[in-house]
């Protein structure tokens, strides 16, 4: 960080700011991180380690933090979000299936970020469309009956 | 004082002290609970929930392991509600877990399948997938089977607090939970110092030590080659327990008996080198002294503890005294004044060390480890791998005789000996500074008060009118409290002992399971007991070392001990 050269507006200084902001208070870890990564958008290995020097805590208690909640991301989220349904109605009605394609397409699991930083995958509980099912959404829009070729030709679409 | 509190457990009433878990009360009188992920005064959250029992008037079921009694408190813990909820906790654990028994490390020895047997389970009522995660090998001491993990925490418990290493945590969510380092790049790109508590600690075949007995049957098997083992001072005391003696019993002349029908070309004792451990850091210890060098001195014999310092404290490692671990100083010899002297090729020469010890597998293969001009120690058995390559040998552990350890490395002092316990290196010094300094005979050898399981000793001694400090720790939480009391010029000492592990090498992380306190302090008590049967105490009076100053290093911190004795250290990331 002692190199920053911007005048104090880049990432590391407002990081910084921000662990000033908590300094010396206990129980703090997950404001913390849910500031870092509004900043970041996701929270790099760097920044966690970061935080955990800053509060003196060990990098396996701040990166169980993290990976604990579902809110924070540790990758940068791709360009499009994909969410496949995974709840009852969907699983009934093959939504494994539709799961397994869009990771073998993307070569990726839930939860990552494709390596051309195109999509990334996350995997949901319901996403309240179960008439549909099985369902996907990317982005805003939802894609409802879904078959794994179906699934080949709107990702070809992104 | 302490209230006394009325129970009644299964219908019969007790009397027990305030402060009595449940599960203490019941064992009280006969009563054995099952219990997981419980480990006393280590890991006491109540996860596992396989303890429950039945409390009149509670509304659910409680833990036993972690609920007090109170006054009056009927407990069941056979009730059908209470099995039942017991079984349902085995079967989840067992219906994720994998089915390897026959051929998983704990076969003999493992907590869930001993526990599985005792609750009767026969069948198991749910079919889940089978937990398949990657295996982390990342490193030369430790592997972990997460897939065999049922995530009872104690090897993160004992990592945290009993070691504040924290190499490991729970990491992820809901059923990805996983026992990993911090970005799950497995033990070797973290900070964890491979003392293997976690591994001795494990209920299950989660956590093993990396294994070598396949490269040492290749060189046992090799005509080739010329191979030798040493064993260390703690490996007497507690190798029994894997062939089935109780805790505590001396099998030194068994030991050596045994491993020459497995056939090691020599069997020597790594005694030799801990008493040349002392004669070259108590030189150490003299010169820092006289001539205002840094001190503490602090003891460096243990490589948990040296890659713990080189991690966590590198502001220390002047105080780290230069000398090779007695291990790494035994292969060093081997493969230079030994192979002279016997006039045996050194590449031809395969160095076995059985240690008490996962992290020894690790300072053999550091990379600076190797100023014989080969790898001065080629593979670290440790004391349960020693007793498996007995046992797979078809050696009858009833039927072996006695027999001497080979020459010239056969002999060693009581004060080699007592290296296993916490303390004893101290000890050691201690007795060899003191005749070195006033050049006269030490009549009480027995410096007590460094002895024992407590975390953290002091004492003082009086050598030619100057007062020496010194203080033992053992665990690294207890080495972190002795550093940071010396950081913030609260403590102050000029000589200080530290072994990684809780009570000194006899509770290694590669001693047999379990390790209780009960075991070690057995352990312990055998080392002094060794000791003490022997004619020579002092490390400056044994012959070999006596001799080896003079065939071959001339004297103590000299060019030769420099090179071939002496080591330097990293600061490393956390
Ligand atoms: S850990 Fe225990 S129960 Fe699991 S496979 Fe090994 S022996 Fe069997
Ligand atoms: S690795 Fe072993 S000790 Fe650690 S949580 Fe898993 S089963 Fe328990
Ligand atoms: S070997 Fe020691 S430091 Fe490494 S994870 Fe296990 S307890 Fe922690
Ligand atoms: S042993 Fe009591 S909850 Fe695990």
């Amino acid at each position: 960080m002692g190199n920053c050269c911007c005048g104090g507006n880049c990432q590391d200084a407002r990081l910084k700011e921000i662990l000033e902001q908590y300094k010396g208070m206990d129980g703090v870890l997950i404001p913390v991180l849910q500031k870092a990564q509004e900043l970041q958008g996701y929270l790099p290995e760097k920044t966690l380690r970061t935080i955990a020097d800053y509060f003196d805590m060990p990098y396996s208690e701040v990166y169980g933090v993290a990976t604990f909640y579902a809110q924070f991301r540790l990758i940068p989220s791709g360009q499009n979000v994909i969410k496949v349904c995974t709840g009852t109605a969907c699983h009934v009605r093959g939504g494994q299936k539709i799961l397994d394609r869009v990771c073998s397409e993307l070569n990726i699991k839930p939860g990552e970020t494709s390596a051309d930083g195109k999509f990334s995958l996350e995997p949901v509980a319901c996403l309240g469309a179960c008439g549909l099912a099985p369902v996907m959404m990317i982005n805003d829009s939802t894609f409802g009956r879904l078959t794994p070729a179906k699934v080949s030709e709107i990702l070809a679409k992104y | 004082m302490t209230m006394s509190i009325n129970i009644a457990i299964n219908g019969q009433k007790l009397t027990v002290p305030e402060g009595t878990t449940i599960l203490e009360a019941a064992k009280q009188i006969g009563i054995e609970i099952p219990t997981l992920c419980h480990l006393k005064d280590t890991n006491e959250i109540g996860v596992c929930r396989v303890c429950v029992v039945e409390v009149k008037g509670a509304r659910n079921l409680v833990p036993s392991c972690i609920t007090k009694v109170t006054e009056g408190m009927e407990i069941t813990t056979n009730s059908p509600k209470a099995r039942k909820a017991r079984e349902m906790v085995m079967n989840l654990i067992l219906a994720t877990h994998p089915k390897d028994c026959l051929t998983c490390d704990r076969n003999g020895d493992c907590e869930l399948r001993t526990l599985a047997d005792k609750m009767g389970i026969r069948k198991i009522d749910f079919g889940a997938p089978v937990k398949d995660l990657p295996l982390d090998d990342s490193n030369p001491s430790i592997i972990r089977d997460s897939s065999k993990c049922i995530l009872c925490r104690r090897c993160v418990s004992v990592c945290n607090e009993v070691q504040k290493v924290s190499a490991i945590g729970l990491i992820n969510r809901g059923i990805g939970t996983t026992v990993g380092t911090a970005f799950d790049r497995g033990l070797a790109d973290s900070p964890c110092v491979f003392c293997g508590q976690c591994v001795s600690v494990c209920p299950t075949g989660a956590l093993t030590e990396r294994f070598n007995l396949r490269e040492v049957w290749q060189a046992l098997n090799d005509p080739d080659k010329h191979v030798v083992i040493q064993t260390a001072p703690a490996i007497r005391v507690s190798l029994g327990e894997e062939l089935g003696e109780e805790p505590g019993t001396i099998v030194t002349g068994k030991m050596v008996g045994a491993l020459r029908k497995v056939g090691f070309d020599k069997v020597f004792d790594t005694d030799f080198t801990a008493d040349l451990t002392i004669m070259e850091e108590g030189h150490e210890f003299l010169q820092r002294l006289t001539e205002k060098g840094k001190l503490p001195l602090i003891t460096s014999c243990s490589p948990g503890w040296v890659k713990y310092v080189e991690t966590f404290y590198p502001e220390f490692l002047d105080n780290v005294s230069s000398c090779k671990s007695p291990q790494q100083m035994f292969g060093a010899i081997i493969k230079t004044y030994y192979a002279e002297k016997y006039k045996i090729d050194p590449a031809k020469i395969y160095t076995v060390s059985a240690m008490p010890c996962t992290a020894k597998k690790f300072e053999a293969n550091r990379p600076e480890m190797n100023s014989s001009g080969y790898r001065d120690v080629d593979a670290v058995l440790t004391t349960r791998e020693l007793g498996l390559l007995i046992k797979e040998a078809g050696v009858d552990w009833a039927s072996v005789e006695d027999s001497q350890f080979d020459q010239p490395f056969g002999e060693g002092t009581g004060a080699g000996i007592i290296f296993g316990s916490s303390g004893g290196v101290m000890e050691a010094a201690l007795r060899t500074l003191s005749e070195v300094v006033t050049g006269k005979e030490l009549k009480n050898l027995d410096f007590k008060g460094v002895r024992g399981l407590e975390g953290i000793k002091e004492a003082e001694v009086t050598l030619n009118g100057q007062t020496l400090r010194v203080a033992v720790a053992n665990g690294l939480a207890n080495a972190k409290k002795v550093l940071d009391g010396l950081k913030n010029k609260e403590l102050d000492y000029h000589f200080v002992e530290i072994m990684a592990c809780p009570g000194g090498c006899i509770g290694g992380g590669g001693q047999p399971r379990p390790s209780t306190p009960d075991t070690k302090q057995k352990r312990m008590e055998a080392t002094y007991r060794a000791d003490k049967g022997l004619p020579r105490r002092k490390s400056h009076e044994n012959p070999a070392v006596q001799e080896i100053y003079k065939e071959f290093l001339k004297k103590p911190l000299g060019e030769k001990s420099h090179h071939l004795l002496h080591t330097s250290y990293t600061p490393r990331n956390k």
